[in-house]
């Protein structure tokens, strides 16, 4: 079993959480697991991209070959379509529907989302909503994670235990709030 | 042993503790960073070892020297154009008789991820003469940072253990194993050897050349050269060096056979496996991260035995960094493709100075001082504000390297362009600008310098700088710049149109001024807000 994972959004976005939620559940379940992440200068405002990858037998590269992801999982809806020789043709594409639109260019939103759907299993999740409903628009990229969740190769509860672990020094609120959105974005993507 | 779950920064400062570390010191740069950040993390909970950030590369290097000569073990970590900034003391740290184990970490940026060039590291280890260890993962990043430690006190030399951004800030789980004591406190028992006057050098430096033949031997013994021959298939034989092992693995099920294959990860190259290599295959391939270093050591101007393919004979690109997909076709195996939709083209998202930064009214001010001039020059600097390059700003002229925008505003002047602005930030001109500026003062340069203070180190994560931001005016002033051409000014939108007029009047000025535009970097800022607000809340 291999199942590399392309995860990308606009920095600070909080694309590194979503990794670390995934990475340390699938080394609890003793999956051998490299996560490569983007440092530095990128990291202000740019496109920001994370290779995570999961595997039962010890991993060799640290970046994922082209055509090869089994995911991409977007916190922002162009950054889903950046990346797209990476997936392979049985990957699937979850993507927050919410836009950044910190550059001049940005196309036009229905454009993007409808260039997301023509993608076979292709999941839009209106990440920020159901954030906020869970009660903070900050918990966004867990609904990313429990979108994700259904395609992951790690136990549901797995990534619970590991959302509560990074949420717990904030406090018994935070730890709920990221686990309802959590929930919500499970659900959504059902 | 226990298991933990690191980047490739964070299992050399682990594998430095273990081995006994009494002091690290750095200077922020991507992607070594991360380095220290774990070290004083580490010093903040355990005590020791020391681990502090240094003014440049240069007084890092220096500082640990004084512990080795101490008889105790030090790192000093560093991007790779730091180590140009450090190369003075690490050329003849190999000179001298290394006492305390000194391993200097260099993290070289092939693609230039968040860099100036792609330099290879392994080219200053040869220069100076001394072992080179290149980790190709986090596991071997934590062991081989252990054994610097060891071959610095075996052989007297500085070892350099090479990292590259992909390993730097790759995670994975490492097994770690018991830490050894710091060494006591003794110091070299020959001080002659630390004395590098002409005919102690000679000596020293006679003697380094004689213990190449002990590094060669290391070389070949060396577990991390790992040689594998296939007789059977006698076509092609492959050398990779440091990550390219990785992306070579990655292809090689696919393969129709196992190649021969020689990785190497201690330098000296190790002369002995490459012949054995060499003499049992049809050609070779060399497949190495960062600049053809064993390819041309390979190909030398001899008539080659074999024929070699890398980056010189065009079979791997010359520039940039590897990733599975170039070693696979460099193997000769058909590209895979991913999806693509036909038609869709996507804007580019650079970076970008982010909402509310103090350096963006700096530039609105800087622009509207400038306007009408025929043919002003704006030099710059490394960090944040190098974004002031880009849309919507186009403010700046040049980045060459740390602290240039002040002596290259000097020249530019000196040359008779009329006006010449520089801009620095204040983590850098500590870093490098001071030495300049003192020049500008020694001839009153006709030139305005302005120093975009944020009160941080930014660009890699808000490091404190060398020194508070409240002392940079009494720099100035201290090393001679008239107080009457001297002004701290607030960085803010609504100041613009005041430090526009203010910068205007300076440049106007036929000698040296220099304006500080302080306002802290918003990150930062607002990262102590939440700090504050985690040590007000009441325990739950």
């Amino acid at each position: 079993m291999k199942y590399d994972i392309i995860l990308a959004g606009v920095g600070g976005q909080g694309v590194l959480s979503v990794s670390a939620i995934i990475a340390s559940s699938a080394i609890n379940e003793g999956l051998a697991v490299k996560q490569s992440e983007v440092h530095g200068m990128s990291q202000r405002g740019g496109a920001v991209l994370a290779n995570l990858r999961l595997s039962d037998k010890p991993v060799a590269s640290d970046l994922i070959p082209l055509g090869s992801a089994s995911m991409i999982l977007s916190m922002e809806p162009l950054e889903s379509l950046r990346y797209l020789e990476y997936l392979s043709p049985e990957g699937s594409v979850i993507s927050a529907v919410d836009p950044v639109r910190n550059i001049p260019d940005y196309p036009e939103l229905e454009t993007i989302l409808a260039a997301i759907r023509s993608l076979p299993r292709a999941k839009l999740v209106e990440a920020e909503r159901l954030a906020r409903q869970a009660g903070s628009a900050r918990a966004t990229n867990m609904v990313i994670v429990g979108a994700a969740s259904h395609r992951l190769p790690v136990r549901v509860e797995t990534l619970e235990q590991f959302i509560r672990r990074l949420f717990e020094a904030k406090g018994a609120q935070v730890v709920e709030t990221n686990l309802k959105a959590f929930r919500a974005g499970r659900e959504a993507a059902a | 042993m226990s298991e933990m779950v690191l980047l490739g920064d964070e299992a050399v400062a682990i594998g430095a503790v273990h081995a006994g570390l009494t002091a690290a010191y750095a200077y922020p740069g991507t992607p070594s960073t991360e380095i220290l950040e774990y070290l004083i993390r580490h010093r903040a909970g355990a005590g020791r070892p020391l681990a502090t950030w240094a003014t440049n590369e240069k007084t890092a290097y220096e500082e640990a020297m004084g512990v080795s000569m101490a008889g105790r073990r030090a790192l000093v970590a560093m991007k790779h154009v730091g180590l140009n900034v450090a190369a003075d003391p690490f050329m003849n740290s190999a000179i001298v008789s290394i006492h305390g184990g000194l391993v200097v970490v260099v993290a070289d940026d092939p693609g230039m991820h968040s860099s100036q060039n792609e330099q290879d590291s392994r080219y200053y280890a040869e220069f100076a003469r001394v072992v080179c260890l290149e980790p190709a993962n986090q596991q071997e990043a934590y062991e081989m940072t252990r054994e610097a430690f060891d071959l610095s006190e075996r052989f007297h030399i500085p070892v350099l253990v090479r990292l590259v951004t992909r390993l730097a800030h790759s995670r994975a789980v490492v097994k770690v194993a018991d830490a050894r004591a710091e060494n006591p406190v003794s110091k070299v028992p020959s001080a002659s050897s630390w004395i590098l006057l002409p005919s102690n050098a000679r000596r020293q430096w006679r003697d380094l050349l004689g213990r190449q033949k002990d590094f060669a031997a290391y070389s070949e013994s060396s577990r991390h050269n790992t040689l594998e021959l296939n007789r059977e298939r006698p076509e092609i034989g492959i050398i990779t060096t440091g990550l390219a092992r990785n992306y070579y693995a990655e292809n090689l099920e696919e393969l129709p056979c196992r190649p021969s294959h020689l990785h190497i990860g201690a330098y000296p190259v190790p002369v002995d496996k490459v012949r054995a290599l060499v003499n049992s295959v049809g050609k070779v391939l060399v497949l190495e991260e960062g600049y053809p270093f064993v390819e041309r050591t390979l190909r030398g101007v001899m008539p080659l035995q074999v024929p070699v393919l890398g980056k010189e004979s065009g079979d791997v690109p010359p520039d940039g960094e590897l990733t599975p997909d170039i070693v696979r076709a460099s193997l000769g195996l058909p590209s895979r493709s991913g999806v693509s939709i036909p038609g869709l083209s996507l804007p580019s998202r650079p970076p970008q100075l982010c909402a509310g930064c103090p350096h963006a009214d700096t530039f609105d001010a800087i622009k509207l001082a400038l306007a009408g001039f025929e043919q002003p020059v704006v030099t710059s600097d490394i960090g944040c504000y190098t974004l002031g390059a880009l849309p919507p700003y186009g403010a700046i002229e040049s980045c060459v390297c740390m602290g240039a925008s002040v002596g290259m505003a000097k020249g530019a002047s000196d040359a008779g362009i009329r006006p010449a602005l520089g801009i620095i930030g204040d983590s850098t001109f500590l870093h490098s600008g001071v030495t300049p500026l003192m020049d500008a003062v020694a001839s009153d340069a006709e030139m305005t310098l302005i120093i975009v203070d944020n009160e941080t180190t930014a660009m890699t994560g808000g490091q404190p700088t060398i020194l508070p931001s409240s002392r940079l005016e009494q720099v100035v002033k201290g090393v001679g710049v008239d107080p009457a051409h001297v002004h701290v000014v607030e960085a803010h939108r609504r100041h613009t149109q005041a430090n526009a007029e203010i910068i205007r009047r300076e440049l106007a000025h036929p000698g040296l001024s220099v304006i500080i535009a302080v306002r802290e970097c918003i990150e930062t800022a607002k990262a102590k807000a939440r700090d504050r607000k985690k040590r007000d809340a009441p325990a739950s």
